[in-house]
């Protein structure tokens, strides 16, 4: 569905993305992790043209995507959810859904609550009126009203009580049952291990391990080489300890 | 003196409701697009000579009243893709270009039209006066306000009410996060361009039997707008209507006690709100 081949991105001068390859299948959930500064945020922000000094090739269903601009790119069914959420302060949430909204797309403003209902309560109230959970749930559910065929969440489970990121577990399941390949950062692994089945770990800008959940969970080398962090299975329910760990 | 008050505070009003029709599209072009355009006032001037021109044309107001703004507003529209390089320029240059801008509009007004002042009528209907009471107050400066109320109604809807408008307040926290979801902001950048062009050539129209046209009105109509988004606050639709008739109320009632003082009123107005609010009436925090 989704490939990327020598992907490089520059911010000036610095080299930061450095050659990356990425595969995602429809409904495959694939995971992309990494240290801190690695370089996770400035490969998705790539993939949709956000990042000027950017090169390689990017394609959806087999056509070119790379070098579009931005809302090309969304239309084209690549629809990123970034880091920082993008909720619109000013706007209601259900103004915040209503200008996502395509007329005949299938996707309605009705599904993405009865996807998630705590938004339809908070319906009304402001975008920075609302909880961080109910911020990311809006800022997911706005992304599906675009239709994506590839959903790049960057590091959805930040900040969010344990009971919600089992909620978005879920969510993230049902969209890839859907068909919707999803490309996940995290830190936290707990998350990852739950969704996605395959993994990418990058460092310094190069991917340095790429590998199914089996082997990921045997990889333990590059597990403590590139995340700082030993076996998962140990800390495995609590996702503040990993959080943590890898954060170091 | 109380009628003579009255009256002079509905004038202000009047002209009031035509400074904000000039500033709004300015205060929404910088708060959106962070694009200071000098070259403003030349809509508001162009306004006012496209619509002369009809007039004389067609021997009709209302087709020039409806006409003109459209004209510019579709001019505007269609040359934003040339003005939207100057987006990303710092504020001096957009500042130098569109000043040059500005006088290359006024000096084609000269070349076409020359530098003597242009009358238009009020059309036949608008002539005259209404009396309530024993206040009598002048036809055409009652329907400027009639517009401008219903212009501002409509324009309130557009912002809070439509897609479009909801994008436009979006658009003033990131176009990136408008893009990412498949919006192309280019195009509502252009529309809103338009749209406010189109706005400062009705207010230049309506201005027209008021105090007619002539080729300076141009940086008048900039120096108005700059205050008033000063006094209302940059990028704030009920900013520029505050400030409008606010600046427009002390216009006309000053030029009433202390006529040499009302060209300088403005100026004093914005610097005591500027040192109460120094983010305007209604500027964002
Ligand atoms: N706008 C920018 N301009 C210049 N350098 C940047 C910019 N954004 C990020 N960088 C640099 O690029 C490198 C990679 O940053 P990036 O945000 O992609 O990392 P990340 O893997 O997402 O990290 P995190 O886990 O902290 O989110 C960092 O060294 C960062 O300092
Ligand atoms: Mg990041």
């Amino acid at each position: 569905m989704l490939s990327v081949r020598d992907l490089h991105s520059y911010y000036g001068k610095s080299h930061i993305v450095q050659g990356v390859d990425l595969d995602i299948g429809a409904g495959e959930i694939v995971s992309l992790l990494g240290r801190n500064g690695a370089g996770k945020t400035t490969t998705l922000k790539s993939l949709v043209g956000l990042v000027s000094g950017s090169e390689g090739r990017v394609e959806l269903d087999g056509r070119r995507i790379d070098g579009n601009r931005t809302c090309a790119i969304a239309r084209q069914g690549v629809v990123l959810v970034p880091e920082h959420r993008g909720i619109f302060a000013e706007l209601t949430v259900e103004e915040n859904l209503a200008i996502a909204e395509r007329r005949g797309s299938g996707r309605t403003r009705s599904a993405v609550y009865d996807l998630f209902p705590r938004l339809a309560e908070r319906r009304c109230n402001r975008g920075d009126a609302i909880s961080g959970g109910e911020q990311q749930m809006l800022a997911i559910g706005r992304a599906v009203l675009c239709s994506p065929k590839v959903l790049l969440l960057d590091e959805p489970t930040e900040g969010l009580a344990p009971v919600i990121v089992d909620e978005l577990i879920r969510i993230v399941r049902g969209l890839a049952q859907e068909g919707i390949a999803v490309l996940v950062v995290e830190q936290n692994i707990r998350f990852c291990e739950a969704v996605a089945s395959r993994h990418y770990i990058l460092s310094q800008g190069k991917i340095v391990f790429e590998g199914t959940s089996d082997e990921f969970g045997r990889a333990s080398d590059a597990r403590e080489t590139y995340l700082a962090l030993g076996s998962p299975g140990k800390s495995a329910g609590d996702a503040q300890t990993i959080r943590q760990g890898i954060n170091q | 003196m109380a009628s003579m008050l009255l009256s002079q505070v509905a004038n202000g009003v009047g002209i009031g409701i035509i400074y904000f029709m000039i500033a709004v599209g300015m205060s929404i072009t910088f708060g959106m697009m962070r694009f200071l355009n000098i070259a403003h006032g030349g809509f508001y001037l162009l306004g006012a000579y496209v619509g002369f021109e009809l007039v004389q044309q067609t021997g009709s107001f209302w087709f020039a009243l409806v006409g003109a703004p459209i004209c510019i507003g579709l001019v505007a529209w269609l040359s934003e893709p040339a003005f939207s390089v100057l987006y990303r320029l710092s504020h001096n240059m957009q500042i130098l270009a569109t000043l040059g801008l500005a006088l290359v509009i006024q000096e084609t007004v000269v070349l076409v039209w020359d530098t003597v002042g242009k009358h238009v009528a009020a059309p036949g209907g608008l002539v005259g006066a209404v009396a309530f009471g024993d206040f009598v107050y002048p036809r055409y400066r009652l329907f400027v306000i009639c517009v401008g109320v219903v212009l501002a109604a409509g324009l309130w809807l557009l912002l809070e009410r439509t897609n479009y408008g909801a994008v436009l307040r979006a658009g003033t926290q990131s176009t990136d996060d408008i893009e990412l979801l498949g919006i192309d902001i280019r195009r509502v950048f252009a529309a809103t361009f338009g749209l406010g062009a189109g706005l400062a050539g009705l207010a230049g129209v309506l201005a027209a039997p008021i105090r007619g046209v002539e080729p300076f009105m141009g940086p008048e109509a900039l120096a108005i707008a700059f205050v008033v988004v000063v006094v209302g606050g940059l990028g704030s639709f009920f900013g520029a209507l505050a400030g409008g008739l606010l600046i427009g109320i002390i216009q006309s009632t000053t030029s009433v006690f202390w006529p040499a003082a009302s060209g300088v009123a403005m100026y004093v107005g914005m610097a005591a709100i500027m040192l109460i609010r120094p983010r305007g009436l209604l500027g964002r925090a």
